[in-house]
């Protein structure tokens, strides 16, 4: 887009300047005044160094401290935070976790927003309500979502579990606790984050799907391809560049969640649901050891960066097409 | 013509599926909201429908005894002075970046959609520490102060991309009448950008009501807290679950918020596609 901007800049000063060279000269002033135009960015770059960028570092040398909270004073530490959280047992369950957590609702994710965004390509009466309706997880405060499944997965009142029992595949009384078993508990996690992305991934790749030229899958069935061969041959291939924007932003907002793990199982039973985020503000907050909180949140900066890389290399690859 | 039908006939499958088991919860919301206590906590009784009439007192009891609508006060008043600082300090910003400043502008506004990658969870921590230094903790004015940080990178980016779709001759016309470049931005640029500027409002507003950990860390007292820590934290009492007045709390706050964001959702997911989609 930028570059459509600049060569159509070119041109109108071209023509411009033909006619007179004051104009030019303006014009010039306009489109490069540095000074303007650090005046009008400054204010926000300062106040996004101020809460983005001090904090960043804060945690950096917060880790390698011995801060708690009440403590007035800071000392110097070497590893020792990240040595000891290394060590504990809840840590290296929590990054098992956190991975698990994140793969898995991702390859939901990515499938179920798949379907649902072919399936929704095209208009059809009832388009708008079924958007609508589809969308809800994802522009409801996640929150209070969880909370709302928290009474769908209740051990004892769980509409699921009725469910179950009414259709007899469990005995009253011994249903499935939810949220109370490590296995099913961690299932519930994944299957709630993951309820809560589908509907951001379906309307991105919906946004990448629109912008496929017609031509192409409708001369493929002209010439005798059938649905799923003009589906996995065609349609899924030229969604490849949006799929990856869709799930490199998926894996940043799951790895880095906590709302659905701290509401739905406090990171329980015994660690199983626990993740980084969720072990990092039990660690920093509940237990007041800053310190090895802020250590273990470090833990999310390695992916952050490989995401941000990648989010990067899809942009530069969008610009050049 | 059979396959037509088949096609037809997936096609809906697919969305009745989908939309069943996304909106299912805020049905279950809804129908648990009117639901007595009694009706709710007996296992014999079907779920699906009301097994004793109607109630309205898990209504009663949200908006009477609880802080409920404190929560969404705060949240409303947190969420309007967020917005007026990320306008203030996005417009400008978005617009240097977009046509003042540019190959620096490039490299600027491409930093700023980096941070908007850092999640909270990495800093929540340190910034608990800033905000106790500056003597706002347990006061809504700790979020007021933090929720920028992921509202002005989004609205930086989206106002960017609204800005270079301008023609830049609107703004030459108005050199050539004699305004200044910053006038020219005042009386053209931002007059006609009133669409753009809206949609930042917007998000700024749902960004600000969805947000969790921060509120959760840095306000201890229920009166001050924002409606989506309030409900999940407060509603509950010790071990107790009131699951009616809490389901009315959910489905009270989610639904406006929804509607909103459902008017200016493709315009929104123009920040997220990375320039991977054109047009």
């Amino acid at each position: 887009m930028s570059e459509m901007g600049e060569s159509s800049v070119t041109v109108a000063e071209a023509v411009k300047s033909s006619r007179s060279g004051r104009i030019r000269v303006r014009r010039a002033g306009t489109a490069q005044d540095p000074v303007l135009g650090t005046l009008m960015f400054a204010p926000a770059v300062l106040y996004l160094l101020a809460i983005i960028g001090v904090p960043f570092v804060l945690a950096f040398i917060y880790a390698f401290s011995d801060i708690r909270i009440g403590s007035n004073t800071i000392h110097f530490v070497g590893l020792a935070n990240f040595r000891s959280v290394i060590q504990s047992p809840s840590f290296k369950v929590a990054l098992q976790n956190s991975f698990i957590f994140t793969i898995f609702s991702q390859i939901v994710v990515i499938i179920g927003s798949t379907i649902l965004a072919i399936a929704l390509e095209n208009a059809f009466r009832g388009r708008g309500i079924i958007r609508f309706l589809i969308l809800l997880p994802w522009v409801a405060p996640i929150s209070l979502g969880a909370i709302g499944w928290k009474w769908i997965l209740d051990s004892l009142y769980s509409v699921i579990n009725w469910v179950l029992v009414a259709v007899h595949l469990y005995k009253p009384y011994s249903a499935p606790m939810w949220l109370g078993e490590p296995h099913l508990a961690m299932a519930s996690v994944i299957l709630v984050h993951s309820w809560r992305l589908l509907p951001f991934s379906t309307v991105i790749l919906l946004a990448g799907l629109t912008a496929i030229p017609k031509e192409i899958p409708e001369a493929a069935e002209v010439d005798g391809a059938g649905f799923w061969r003009v589906l996995f041959e065609i349609t899924i291939p030229m969604m490849l560049p949006i799929i990856s924007v869709a799930v490199l932003f998926g894996i940043i907002f799951t790895f880095t969640d906590i709302a659905v793990v701290y509401i739905l199982t406090a990171g329980g039973p015994f660690d199983s649901t626990q993740v980084l985020p969720s072990l990092a503000f039990f660690t920093g907050i509940l237990s007041g050891d800053i310190a090895a909180g802020a250590a273990i949140s470090l833990f999310l900066v390695p992916l952050l960066v490989i995401i941000a890389y990648l989010m990067l290399r899809v942009a530069a690859r969008a610009e050049v097409s | 013509m059979r396959s037509l039908v088949w096609r037809k006939l997936g096609h809906w499958i697919v969305l009745l599926i989908f939309t069943g088991l996304l909106a299912f919860p805020f049905y279950w919301m809804l129908i648990t909201t009117f639901k007595q206590t009694s009706d709710l906590y007996n296992l014999q009784n079907n779920p699906f429908r009301f097994n004793a009439a109607p109630t309205l007192d898990n209504l009663r009891l949200l908006f009477g005894q609880t802080l409920y609508l404190r929560w969404l006060g705060n949240t409303v008043l947190i969420g309007v002075i967020v917005v007026a600082i990320t306008l203030l300090l996005a417009v400008p910003a978005a617009y240097a970046l977009a046509r003042l400043t540019g190959r620096w502008g490039q490299r600027l506004g491409i930093a700023i959609f980096l941070t908007y990658l850092v999640p909270p969870t990495l800093l929540f921590l340190p910034l608990s520490r800033v905000v106790a230094f500056l003597g706002l903790q347990d006061t809504i004015w700790s979020v007021v102060v933090v929720y920028p940080s992921f509202t002005v990178p989004f609205s930086i980016w989206l106002l960017m991309g609204f800005f270079k779709s301008i023609p830049r001759d609107l703004e030459d016309a108005a050199l050539v009448d004699g305004l200044t470049p910053f006038g020219a931005f005042m009386k053209l640029v931002v007059p006609i950008s009133t669409s753009g500027i809206l949609t930042v409002v917007i998000f700024t507003f749902t960004l600000v009501t969805q947000e969790f950990i921060y509120a959760l860390t840095f306000i201890s007292t229920a009166e001050h807290q924002t409606v989506s820590v309030g409900v999940p934290i407060f509603l509950v009492r010790g071990d107790v679950y009131y699951w009616g007045s809490l389901m009315a709390a959910c489905l009270i706050a989610s639904l406006p918020i929804a509607f909103v964001y459902n008017l200016f959702l493709d315009r929104f997911i123009a920040g997220f596609t990375v320039g991977a989609v054109k047009g």
